[in-house]
This record gives structure tokens, sequence and C-alpha cells, in this order.
């Protein structure tokens, strides 16, 4: 492993392996417990360190650090320095004063962890960076699917929505295709980069031709907002097009599974039908979230500093 | 003052002794003695006419934190400028005649290169109404080259305006081609790249459409138009066309989109230099572009469809460059390395001669912004502003060595051909053995 | 050759239990597990019995060890004896001195660990560090009646007040040297050997 996760090709398919075998067995060593706590990362001091909003996120590797007994200092941009005006750097140097031994950065500056990483001694995690990448909900997704459908060499997942503006969409083509699942993203083109054509994943512009031919649909989040700057014509448009009902559920082979990073947007992008349902991991990838954010911890900070 | 620079190489050709004096050149030739004469020794050295830059940005008013009109001439003389245009994006806006005669005072101040303020088009650069160009114009500042660099004129009509009215003060509009609604919140070059960065793209479309309709403009009213910092291929194209047409168009041309990709932005280690990805040193505007557009752009200023080289020199404090990319201002500082990288770039390439550099880099410059006294050739009677150059030394970049106030250099580590060992303005030194007079 | 003579302060370097040994080894340690802990179960004995028995391997060998003990207690006393594996990375005191370390399973019996008596099984028992991290990762598992040690080899140098229960050999030994446990299951033969650490 790298000293820090900052995208998913930070990680070879050995690294991310490892990553979501050591999250089983992390599971395994706490399913049924009555104390989830473990004393592995006694006397370290994570710092999440949030630049937006974002409470899932947050809680997640909150919960992770601590069930590894870290101390965890939360550092959000509301009611802090940052509000102020203190610059990234600064504001680094500082975390880096008082010890840090990781900093857990979510910003929405693209890059903003790669910078951090330039300025502090300890280990950098990208909990998402603008519309660049969030790899732990990539390896948590990983994890899921592998926990659900026994595999990744080789699984068909469909990446739909706004892949554009998403990190989730980034980190997941990179790491999928590390771990050898065939990714199709499917999108109207105005929320496709320019230049996708380079990334490892083949693309769609009709949902209904590639839904029966994949084992996993995961389905990113649209923001409304996207409808006026033109990027479509409506919502009721785009969730015709590109929403996941019912009635494009029926058309998933058997043993398909659905997921979606959350926030959902109900009746937008996903269906209620189609969230709750059997197939949907929705749930599932919260809890996995935190095994996963345990592992890379442990990974991160469970050896001799390098 | 007398000055003999003995054995130098004009334009790289036979080497000759140049004697200047009252600030012109007395002779050229042979075994010159003059008694009483600073001696320069010019053996292997080049001489070339002093370069002229139409696109600097000094900061000063405003940002003297960043660059000073003294701290940017310093760093021009070094680089073997005996001119530069001062962009008239400061605080105050340059777009009176009282800012731009306070910039041309503290250039005369300082007195190591001519500063030529560029005045606004546009009031307070807000691309909704013309400035008091005339008065610019007529001011003692003289100005001819009018630019509201950094922003686009983007409204058509009033770009014709513009174009128009400055035919009767012999001017030109330099324009920053950028469509503002194709560029929103852009970070880099609209790719491959862009789209693995997560960074919002800048399409080449966004330039060439604005090239485009402002040849046609300038074709229409008859009027000059100078396109600022040409990046992309298309864009080359265009000009191409609309020269073939007769639109009395010209181009410059940065150093950096001559020299540095996009490739930049996922952090390199080409040259010597070390960067890890999304450093903001290698955020510019308008963007790097891709090899391909490199190319062509070397091409085109070999050609002479991009007329001129013109650096963007463009320093900015420590605070604007050290943080996240989005946040960081655009710009690089150039003028110190200008003409390394045209000789790495252009010469070393055998796309330019001498004769080819002296005039991208100062004649045809001079010619474009109407400077008396400058862009001249290397000959009796003219002008003694001149530059020597030492084409075989290479050296290392090394920011904390530079004149300029600031310290983002997309060069540093980089080792570059070249070193500019003497300038004269006028006959008179203002760097001497690589290092400022004064 | 597997006795040692009182007079040697450590071990010479070679091979120190061949395959033969070791399982020689591993009976007798079956059967002082069924003499300490087969004989509770009647009325008034409030000793554990076999069925309360519970071997936890400390990975890697201990786990195959574990097993090979649970199935030669039964074939000897006829009682099937619960086992599981206890991972004790996350719980180490010396994370810090070397690289990462890849986690193993853990695994317990259905019936967890709750009141009964847990035998601790590991192949070499040296400082008592690894048992102390499975002590306290024991305790965040349930709560066992009581927790015994059984060690294939113990080689001394203890760095915690920690002894074993059950004890296949005594081995004395210098800190340079190394005590290697090869197993069947990981390692594809059974024996154990002394070296001198290399340098």
């Amino acid at each position: 492993m790298k000293r820090h996760l900052l995208e998913a090709a930070d990680l070879d398919r050995a690294d991310a392996t490892l990553v979501l075998d050591t999250a089983a067995q992390i599971d395994a060593a706490l399913a049924g417990r009555e104390v989830k706590k473990l004393p592995t990362l006694r006397g370290r001091t994570v710092v999440n360190l949030f630049y937006e909003d974002s409470t899932r996120t947050r809680i997640s590797f909150e919960l992770a650090a601590k069930r590894l007994s870290a101390d965890v200092l939360n550092f959000s941009a509301k009611g802090s320095s940052v509000s102020k005006g203190e610059s990234l750097k600064d504001t680094a140097l500082t975390l880096e004063a008082m010890g840090s031994d990781a900093v857990v950065v979510r910003h929405s500056a693209s890059g903003a962890p790669h910078r951090l990483a330039t300025w502090v001694r300890g280990s950098v995690v990208n909990a998402g960076d603008g519309t660049h990448e969030h790899p732990t909900q990539a390896l948590l997704d990983a994890y899921t699917i592998r926990s659900r459908l026994g595999r990744l060499e080789g699984v068909r997942v469909a990446v739909v929505g706004d892949v554009l503006h998403s990190r989730v969409a980034r980190s997941n083509v990179r790491l999928l295709s590390t771990l050898g699942a065939e990714v199709t993203l499917v999108a109207p083109p105005t929320l496709l980069p320019v230049g996708v054509g380079s990334w490892p994943a083949e693309v769609s512009y009709d949902l209904d031709a590639v839904l029966p031919k994949v084992d996993v649909v995961m389905m990113l989040r649209v923001q409304a907002e996207r409808m006026t700057a033109s990027f479509f014509p409506s919502a009721r448009e785009y969730s015709r097009r590109y929403g996941l009902d019912a009635r494009r559920m029926g058309v998933l082979s058997d043993d398909a599974i659905v997921m979606h990073p959350g926030p959902m947007n109900r009746g937008m992008e996903i269906a209620a039908e189609v969230a709750d349902s059997a197939r949907s991991t929705i749930v599932e990838q919260v809890g996995n979230g935190v095994s996963v954010r345990m592992a890379v911890l442990y990974l991160l900070l469970g050896g001799a500093p390098s | 003052m007398t000055v003999l620079i003995t054995g130098a190489r004009p334009y790289g050709e036979d080497a000759a002794d140049l004697l200047l004096r009252d600030g012109r050149i007395a002779a050229i030739g042979e075994s010159l003695s003059v008694p009483g004469a600073q001696v320069v020794d010019g053996t292997g050295l080049v001489a070339l006419p002093g370069l002229v830059d139409l696109h600097t940005h000094l900061r000063e008013p405003g940002r003297e934190d960043a660059e000073t009109v003294e701290t940017g001439s310093r760093a021009a003389a070094l680089g073997g400028y005996t001119a530069v245009h001062a962009m008239a994006n400061t605080d105050p806006v340059a777009d009176t005649a009282g800012v731009v005669e306070q910039v041309w005072r503290l250039g005369r101040d300082a007195g190591l290169v001519d500063v030529v303020p560029v005045g606004a088009v546009t009031v307070g650069l807000a691309g909704e109404r013309l400035a008091e160009l005339g008065a610019m114009a007529d001011s003692a500042a003289r100005v001819r080259v009018f630019s509201d660099d950094g922003h686009c004129v983007a409204d058509p009509a009033l770009m014709r305006r513009a174009l128009e009215y400055v035919k009767a003060l012999d001017g030109v509009v330099a324009q920053h081609a950028e469509e503002p609604r194709l560029t929103v919140g852009a970070q880099m070059h609209e790719g491959e790249r862009s789209a693995r960065l997560g960074l919002t793209g800048w399409p080449a479309a966004a330039e060439e459409a604005v090239i485009a309709r402002d040849v046609l403009l300038a074709g229409h009213v008859g009027a000059r138009l100078h396109v600022c910092h040409v990046s992309t291929a298309g864009s080359v194209e265009i000009l191409r066309w609309a020269k073939e047409r007769g639109v009395q168009v010209t181009a410059e041309v940065t150093p950096h989109h001559l020299l540095l990709t996009d490739a930049c932005a996922e952090g390199h280690s080409d040259g010597g230099g070390r960067w890890g990805p999304y450093d903001p040193v290698f955020k510019v505007n308008p963007p790097l572009r891709t090899d391909a557009d490199v190319e062509a752009l070397r091409a085109g200023l070999a050609e002479g469809v991009l007329d001129c080289v013109a650096t963007d020199h463009a320093p900015h404090a420590v605070e604007d460059k050290e943080t996240e990319w989005a946040s960081a201002r655009p710009g690089m500082l150039e003028l110190e390395q200008a003409l390394s990288v045209v000789v790495a770039t252009m010469v070393e390439t055998a796309r330019l001669d001498w004769r080819g550099v002296a005039d991208r880099m100062s004649v045809r410059p001079a010619a474009i912004a109407r400077l008396d006294g400058h862009g001249r050739p290397l000959a009796p009677g003219e002008p003694a502003n001149l530059l020597l150059l030492d084409p075989g030394a290479r050296s290392v970049v090394d920011p904390s060595g530079l004149a300029s106030r600031s310290r983002n250099s997309p060069y540093a580590g980089r080792e570059l051909p070249g070193r500019v060992v003497a300038t004269f303005l006028r006959g008179t030194p203002t760097v001497l053995d690589g290092k400022a007079v004064r | 050759m597997a006795g040692s003579s009182p007079a040697a302060p450590v071990s010479p370097p070679g091979a120190l239990l061949s395959a033969a040994d070791v399982a020689r080894v591993v009976d007798r340690m079956a059967h002082q597990l069924i003499e300490r802990c087969g004989g509770g179960g009647r009325a008034g004995d409030d000793r554990p019995t076999l069925a309360d028995l519970v071997l936890v391997g400390i990975p890697t060998r201990g786990a195959p060890l574990a097993r090979r003990l649970a199935a030669r207690v039964e074939a000897f006393s006829g009682t099937p004896v619960d086992v599981g594996t206890v991972d004790i990375t996350l719980y180490r005191d010396d994370l810090r001195m070397r690289g990462v370390r890849a986690l193993e399973d853990t695994v317990l019996p259905d019936r967890g660990i709750d009141g009964r008596l847990v035998v601790l099984v590991d192949d070499v028992l040296y400082s008592g560090r690894s048992v102390r991290a499975a002590l306290d990762a024991l305790r965040d598992l349930g709560r066992p009646r009581a927790v015994q040690l059984a060690v294939l080899v113990d080689r001394g140098h203890r760095e915690l007040p920690i002894r074993a229960d059950y004890v296949g050999k005594n081995v004395p030994t210098s800190r340079s040297q190394s005590v290697r446990v090869h197993l069947t299951e990981v390692d594809g033969a059974d024996e154990v050997l002394v070296t001198e650490a290399q340098r």
C-alpha cells in the first residue's frame, strides 16, 4: 500500500484485494459481538477534515476510526478558522502540529487531497474531492458486489447517470476495472466528459439496451441544478430516459443487484420500489462502508511509519 | 556613455565589434578600438536586438506584493528585454490616462526597460462600455495597444466598435480570445486529462470561436486585430485562413504554450523538475494544451502565422499558488526564461535561426505596437537596444534566484539552454555578466 | 535425540522434533487435556467437562494445531471438542515495529465462549506478547469461565508474567536463535527446527 489513498489508481489489484479481504476479516471478527471495538489504533489521531457537508461519509469514517480506538477530531468548514479564510495549507500545518497521524479530507476542489499530501507527514485519505474521486466509496461498492455476487472478475457493471460530475463514477471505473469487472457508463452525452473514450469502460446512451446484460446497476445521484444548466431538459425527461423504475428493474437478470451511493433522489434517478426492493444493496453499502474504511485506516496506520 | 562590445556575433553570424555611443550603435566592424570606452567581451556571444514583450503583467498598482514595475523591469532586462507592455488588469484598472501615465512614469523611474502601458478596452475590464481610448493614446504614455486581457471582449457589437474606434489612434485591440459561456469554471484544457482529473474543461473551441468571429469583424471594418496567447492548433488554422484573405490580424504565442502541455497537471518530472499532480504552478489561462497543439504552435511561429512570442508573464503571490488548483490564480513567470524556452523549442529544433528569433521577439512585436526605437536592426545609426546571449550555456532554473518578486515559475528544476549575459537600453547596460546593474 | 543435556544452556541448531516427534507430543498434550478437563460433569463435581472445552488456535500455526489436538482428544475420549481461531493482529502492541500485517480469520464455535473453558493454542511461546494480545481479543469476544494456554514449544525469554498450562516441549534457546515450527497444513511437513537467526 502507498502511504496515502488519494485515488483508486493508488491501489493495484493486490492492494485493492487486500483492502477487501481485510474488511471481510474485520466484519467476521466483529460479527455478533457486543463490543464492536478493537484496540488497534489506540493513541493514533485521525482528523476528519470536511470542507463540504457530508454527514454520512463523515460519520462512516468517524465510526471506523473509533472502532479501531483512534482518537478522532472532526474539523469541519463551518464554525472553524476555515470560514475565516485560512488556507488549506495553513490548516494542514496546524493539524500536523497537533500530531495527526491521518487526515481524512472531503473538499469541493478536485485534487485538494493531493495538495494536502504534499504538506503533511501523515497519511491522507480522500473522502471525496470535487468531481475527481471518492476511492473509499468505490472500495465499499466493490466489497458489496463481491459479497452479493461472490466475485468481481468478469462482473458486468452499469454505472448510470451524471458521470461528468461524479467522483463516485471515476473511482468505480478505475477500481472495478483494476479488479477485473467490466464497466459500462450509461448517461446522456451531456453528462459524459469529453475524453471518456480513454477510460477503461464502455459507453452507452441507451439504458434499456444495457440493463439486460449486466449483473450490477449502479445509479448515480443526479442533482436538480444540472437541469438549469441545460444538461437535460427536465427532471421528467431524465427520469424517463435514465431513471431506474420497476419496469426497467424487471428486465434485469434474476440475481442482478441495484446500487446507489446515496443520498438518493427517489423518483428521479431511482424509483422508491426499486430502492426498497430485495435487489437493492443500498442499506448494505452503508454498513460495508464502515468495514472498508476500518480496513483502509488499519492498512495505512497499522504498520510501522514509512 | 561609450561601450565597446568585442567579438560578438550579430544574429549568430560573423563575429564583429559593436561600438555603442550616445544611445546608438555608432559602428560595427572588426578590431574597433576606442580609448575610454567600457569594453564588454562578447566573444562567442550572439548579439540580438533588445526583445520586446507585448504581454507583461507588472501588477503595479494594486498587487505590489506579487510584482512591481521595478522588479518586473529587472526581470525583463535579465531576460534580454528592452521594452515591455504592461497589461491593464491592475487595481485600479489602467482604463484612464491617469493610470497609464502613472505606470509609464514608474517604468521611466526604474529605467531598466521601456515600460509601455496597455490601455483597457472597456471601463473596469467589465466588457460593457468603451474606456477613453483616445485620452490614453494622447497621454504621455502614448498607448497604442488596448486589451481587456484576462477577460474577453465577448460582446460582438462592442468588439466591433473597439476595432473601428482604434483605427483613428493607429492602435490595435489585443483580444483575450475566450468565449466566457463556454469556459464557466474552466480549470484546464478539456480533454482526456481534465476528464480523469475531474477539473472542468476549457475547450479549444472557446478560443477558436472568438478568433473566428474577430477576424471576420476585423476584416469587415478594416481594422487591426491582435490575438493574445494563441494556444490551439485550430486557432493557427483560422489565423492562416484570415491572413490569406488579407485580414490585418497578428497573433502571439507564449513560451509556455510552446513547451508545456496539459500533462503537467498530472504531475511530471520532465527536464529535471519534480511536480506532483494538481500543482497550480501549471494553471494558466488559456490553459496548457496537447502535444499536437504545441507542435502546431511551433510550426505556426516558424511559418509566421503566429507573428511573435509574448510572455504573458504573470507573477502571483505564494498564497495564490500554494493552494487547491481551483482556488489558484492562473499565470506563470516568464520574462527571465522566455528566450531560453524559445531557444529550446525553436532554435535547437532548427525551426528558427537567430534572425528568426530577432524577428519574432523584437521586430514584429515592436511593429505591432507601433513602438519607435525598438525592434530595429543591429546596424550603425540604429538605437543601441540589444542583448548578448551565450547560446551554449545551460542552467537549471531556480525560482529563488529570480528577480521577479514572485516564485511561480513552471520551469523550476528544468534545465534550459541560453543565458543572457548583457542587455543594453539605448547604449547603457542594464545587465552585465548576467546580473542586473541595479 | 528428543532430550537435551541439562548442562547445555541452549539447543544446538538443527532439527529438534521430527514428524513422528510432533505427533507423539500432540498425543501427549491431548491426554493431558482429557486428564485435566475431562473429570467434571458428575454431581458435586464442578470441574469442567470436555463439552465445556473450546480449543482456540492463534493463527497462523496455532489454528491447525488446535484442530489436531481436538481430533486427538476426540479419538482418545470419544467426545467431540469445539475449535475456533482468534486473530490477534488487531490487538498486537508491536504493530508499529514493522510493516502492516494481513489479517487472519477469527472463527468461534456457534455456542460461543461464554462460561466455557478456553484453551488458547499456539505453536511457540516466547515473549508472551501474542498470548497477551489473544487474552485481550478473548475479552472482547465473551466471558469464558477460565482461559488456559497450550503450546507446542516453550523457548523461554518471557517478557510478561505468562506461563503455559500444557507444554509439548521445553526448548532452551538463546535470543539470537529462532525456533521454527512447520506443520503439514501450512508448510507441507511436520518438524521443529532451531536455527541461528540470519543477520
